[in-house]
């Protein structure tokens, strides 16, 4: 093809373009032109990167769509954009949550409509250009101008104990970024003057930089993934942070830290990796027996949920550092489904939220005699929330344990417990809050889903038990880049 | 005997300057009180036409005149015009306060000039005593300005401090610039090299004065442990005072840095080096860490100027084009974010009330979003947040602190822009998550709107495009050394 079309910096900066729109209306005299503005933005933005899918080259575990041009040459630094069979589903999850997440929004929120829809659609944008990025540097200002609007919504809109969230959320991120910006630093040195990713991949480097290296990634990686033990901001953010934040935050964020393992830590640093794989997977078993258990006991549902996404990151990290092909490919799928499920939960519990103003199990019961369509909503994704063979949640996990199988018997025994903590947190939840008789004269006003939350869990429902049972889409275009990637790490550096 | 008159070219805009200083006293004298707007647009003419000699004179050579007393390069020629740029914004931003405060009057504008004289002399000099009279020049005018309202208690306390810690600072360099002078026989800055390099001098008598230089020099950037006087004179001068003090001089000390230490004492980097490892660590220490303890916004950003003192020497560490290159991006990039902080500061202070208390800020966003996006710019500037020029400065040191091989003091200062960050946080948080004390409107003049929208969004592009000034500093760079 001779005419490249920008498809990339389109996905980038359209929604960012639409972000500044939706601000420039102003306050809420015009709140629903900025409620209009920001669904057309951000539809367009889901439409713009269909072509990403349908003209992917699945054959091939090179970069696709590659845009490069100088942006300063004082440190040989390029705007450099390409996607690969990773990054590429993870934009495409990026941008479908995103119009789920403006239409979750449309009633809820009240105050600050046009800044509150005008971040979130500035956050896709900018989250779009962290996966595309190819320049170390670029990667970076966009993985750390994703905080700025996150820090705004958790902070403007977010619960009662929202400003320690939001602080908490941006200086336990920064911390760990900045480390990885040292480390790209030293990699840009020792590679003779380049911010190019490729050319880190190629590089090698002795065991101890290494390692050094590996660790300066971990911190910013393990921070938004995230890992035991520097989970603890999650649950405060998420707690705190509006339905549309919480899901944004599990669904998109966490992501980031996945996909920095994948591009940065087992790429550039692969005798590390290997060298500090047993870490990794203890850290990771971790987080999905101790964190589960953790879970088990929350009395807030959101708290609950943000758990249980720690839990089921786990399994993400579990996958990456059995550093098999069913490993990462299954820890793949269970982050994309991962973002499905979780976005679910989260407004599932929002839904509740809207109505009684509570996170609190206590506060209800017996909920599906009011509510039967949403309880029925809600099954579904706790089943799937609890890995649910004939759902998303499982196709994930039961392919991380396979991997774990071939690795270590008592790996795969202890990342199996997750399928009874996973079911025992979610469905007791489920039940205390669905079943029973009504709790309270307050549960006995509740009015079922409207269809705006019947159109959002519809589509979140036909998500999560399409890739359940047909997850090949998926996979095949990802089953190259993992395999070259696997070939890659398998091949010393040192 | 015959007298060769010097070439006077290179210090032209120098010459205008002072006759224009005159000039304004004198305009002033006899404008009257209701037409105190003449000596303002005089000086802002004052400022143009320098630029525009300078910018005349812009050579890529480096001519010396005076009997190698002043210099004129790039270096000279670019801090020099942003040293004109600087001031004529500080001018536009502090008009209403003083204003509003009976300040609008002729000696506050000569006082400006001449502290800008002292820097532009500080800037060119290639002599140790003309360095010294440029400094002395602009202190002096400081310390006058600071007192300039003399029924302020705060004001003269502040004034005092300033003087004496001033006068005890130069007495320093002084010191240290007599003891070069008793090893090597000269105070040429170009011939002082040589005479190093060629090693004919006692290095114990250069060291030590070296050490006393390096330690005048930190109180004049207000680097720790020398930084004692910085959050007294910032809180305690008007808030017009403290953004002009904040401001410009950083650009002349840069200078002054670069014409004392590098040019002059290049060939003692390695001894210089430590100590500014020293001071660099123990300035960010001491900003950030006590920033954080301050409710006064004045001082917090006092402390603030200290961490990014501290930040700025790290550039100099690596004593190469590449490190200084990146100390005077470093320079530019945070003038212009003060510049607009200060701004920001002045904006909440109305008629007989001045901003002080960083609660001030509270709920900045409901009583105007649109200052309040640009003080978040800012903020996040100051943090060092891409896509904010700050960024890209606090990134170039950093780069030039690796390649100098200190990878782990580049770990240390990013720990401490970590902490730094809490405090710029904090700020944010208080316009945008709580809710304001006040309902006032917030009235602007339509040249200081401008001028603040302009400011916050150079912050914002020259950091998706920072290629234009990480350029312009390295060309100013390359084509002195």
């Amino acid at each position: 093809m001779s005419f490249e079309f920008p498809l990339l910096s389109l996905i980038i900066w359209l929604p960012i373009v639409f972000g500044i729109a939706v601000f420039a209306t102003g306050n809420d005299r015009n709140a629903q032109l900025a409620r209009w503005i920001s669904l057309v933005g951000s539809i367009l933005g889901l439409l713009v990167a269909i072509p990403l899918y349908t003209n992917f080259d699945s054959t091939t575990g090179a970069m696709q769509f590659i845009k490069n041009h100088v942006w300063f040459e004082r440190f040989n630094v390029n705007y450099h954009l390409g996607v690969d069979g990773i990054s590429m589903p993870l934009i495409l999850l990026n941008c479908f949550i995103t119009p789920l997440v403006i239409v979750a929004g449309w009633e809820v929120i009240k105050e600050r409509v046009s800044q509150y829809m005008g971040a979130f659609l500035i956050m896709s944008g900018i989250v779009n250009g962290v996966f595309a990025s190819l320049d170390a540097i670029l990667f970076y200002v966009f993985w750390e101008a994703s905080l700025i609007p996150m820090f705004l919504i958790i902070g403007i809109w977010g619960g009662p104990n929202r400003v320690y969230a939001a602080i908490k959320f941006f200086l336990y991120t920064l911390l760990g970024s900045l480390l990885m910006l040292i480390a790209f630093i030293y990699l840009y040195l020792t590679s003779g003057g380049s911010f190019l990713i490729e050319d880190y991949h190629k590089l090698s480097i002795p065991l101890t930089p290494q390692i050094l290296i590996f660790v300066a990634f971990l911190l910013a990686f393990a921070v938004k993934v995230p890992m035991w033990p520097v989970h603890t901001w999650l649950p405060d953010a998420h707690v705190e942070a509006p339905t549309g934040g919480s899901v944004v935050l599990a669904a998109i964020l966490l992501k980031l830290g996945g996909y920095g393992f994948l591009r940065f830590s087992l790429p550039i640093a692969p005798d590390a990796s290997h060298y500090l794989a047993t870490m990794m997977i203890v850290l990771s078993l971790i987080a999905v027996v101790y964190i589960g258990l953790i879970a088990l006991m929350q009395a807030d549902m959101k708290k609950l949920i943000a758990y249980s996404s720690v839990a089921h990151m786990g399994f993400v990290t579990l996958g990456f550092f059995l550093l098999n092909a069913y490993g990462i490919e299954g820890a793949m799928v269970q982050m994309i489904s991962h973002g499905f499920i979780s976005g679910a939960m989260f407004l599932c519990v929002g839904v509740l939220y809207d109505r009684l103003h509570s996170r609190q199990i206590a506060d209800y019961g017996g909920v599906v005699n009011k509510m039967p369509v949403f309880a029925a909503f809600f099954m579904l994704f706790a089943m799937a929330n609890a890995g649910l063979p004939g759902t998303s949640g499982f196709v994930g996990e039961f392919m991380v344990i396979m991997s774990a199988m071939k690795v270590n018997f008592w790996y795969a025994f202890l990342a199996a417990t997750t399928l009874i903590f996973g079911a025992a947190y979610t469905l007791w939840m489920y039940k205390r809050v669905i079943f029973g008789s009504v709790a309270s004269p307050a549960v006995e006003g509740l009015k079922d889903i409207s269809r705006r939350e019947f159109v959002l869990l519809t589509i979140l429902a036909i998500s999560v038990l399409w890739i359940g049972v047909y997850p090949y889409p998926l996979t095949e275009v990802m089953h190259t880049t993992v395999d070259q990637l696997l070939t890659h790490v398998s091949n010393s550096k040192l | 005997m015959n007298f060769i008159p010097p070439d006077f070219t290179p210090a032209s805009s120098e010459i205008f300057m002072l006759i224009m200083v005159c000039v304004v006293m004198l305009a002033d004298l006899t404008a009257g009180d209701n037409r105190r707007y003449v000596a303002y647009l005089l000086t802002q003419i004052t400022l143009l036409g320098c630029a525009l000699l300078t910018f005349i004179s812009f050579s890529t050579e480096v001519t010396h005149t005076f009997n190698g007393l002043y210099v004129d390069d790039t270096m000279a020629d670019i801090l020099k015009l942003m040293v004109y740029a600087t001031v004529s914004a500080v001018l536009v931003y502090s008009h209403t306060y003083i204003s509003d405060r009976g300040m609008l009057k002729g000696e506050f504008f000569s006082l400006i000039l001449f502290a800008t004289m002292g820097m532009m002399v500080m800037i060119s000099a290639s002599h140790f005593l003309t360095l010294y009279i440029g400094l002395e020049l602009l202190s002096l005018s400081l310390y006058a300005l600071v007192a300039l309202r003399r029924d302020s208690l705060v004001a003269t306390e502040a004034a005092m401090k300033f003087f004496v810690l001033g006068a005890l600072a130069s007495g320093f360099l002084l010191y240290g610039m007599s003891m070069v002078y008793g090893a090597t026989g000269t105070l040429h800055v170009s011939q002082l090299a040589q005479i190093i390099q060629s090693e004919a001098s006692s290095k114990e008598v250069l060291v030590v004065g070296l050490v006393f230089i390096v330690a005048g020099i930190s109180f004049k950037l207000s680097a720790a442990p020398f930084h004692m006087w910085a959050p007294d004179v910032y809180q305690g001068a008007p808030t017009a005072v403290t953004l002009f003090i904040g401001s410009a001089p950083k650009l002349a000390a840069f200078g002054f840095v670069m014409r004392l230490l590098v040019e002059g004492m290049g060939e003692m980097a390695a001894d210089w080096q430590g100590m500014l490892v020293i001071l660099a660590v123990m300035s960010m220490a001491v900003g950030n860490i006590v920033a954080i303890a301050q409710t006064n916004i004045k001082r917090m950003l006092a402390y603030s100027t200290i961490s990014h003192m501290g930040f700025l020497l790290l550039g100099f560490i690596s004593a190469d084009s590449n490190g200084y290159s990146s100390a005077l991006f470093y320079v530019i990039a945070y003038v212009l974010m003060t510049l607009g902080t200060f701004a920001m500061v002045m904006l909440l202070c109305r008629n007989g009330f001045e901003a002080e208390n960083i609660n001030d800020f509270k709920g900045l966003s409901k009583r105007n979003s649109w200052y309040a996006f640009i003080a978040l710019l800012l903020m996040l500037s100051l943090a060092g947040i891409p896509p904010m020029v700050g960024f890209y400065a606090k990134f170039s040191v950093l780069q030039a602190v690796v390649n100098a091989g200190y990878v782990w003091l580049a770990v240390v200062a990013v720990l401490f822009s970590l902490i730094g960050a809490f405090y710029y946080l904090r700020i944010i948080k208080l316009m945008y998550f709580d809710e304001p004390e006040t309902n006032e409107p917030i009235l602007l003049n339509s040249d200081v709107k401008i001028l603040l929208s302009a400011n916050g969004f150079a912050v914002l592009a020259f950091g998706i495009f920072p290629q234009t000034l990480m350029g312009l500093s390295l060309y100013a760079i390359q084509s002195s050394m």
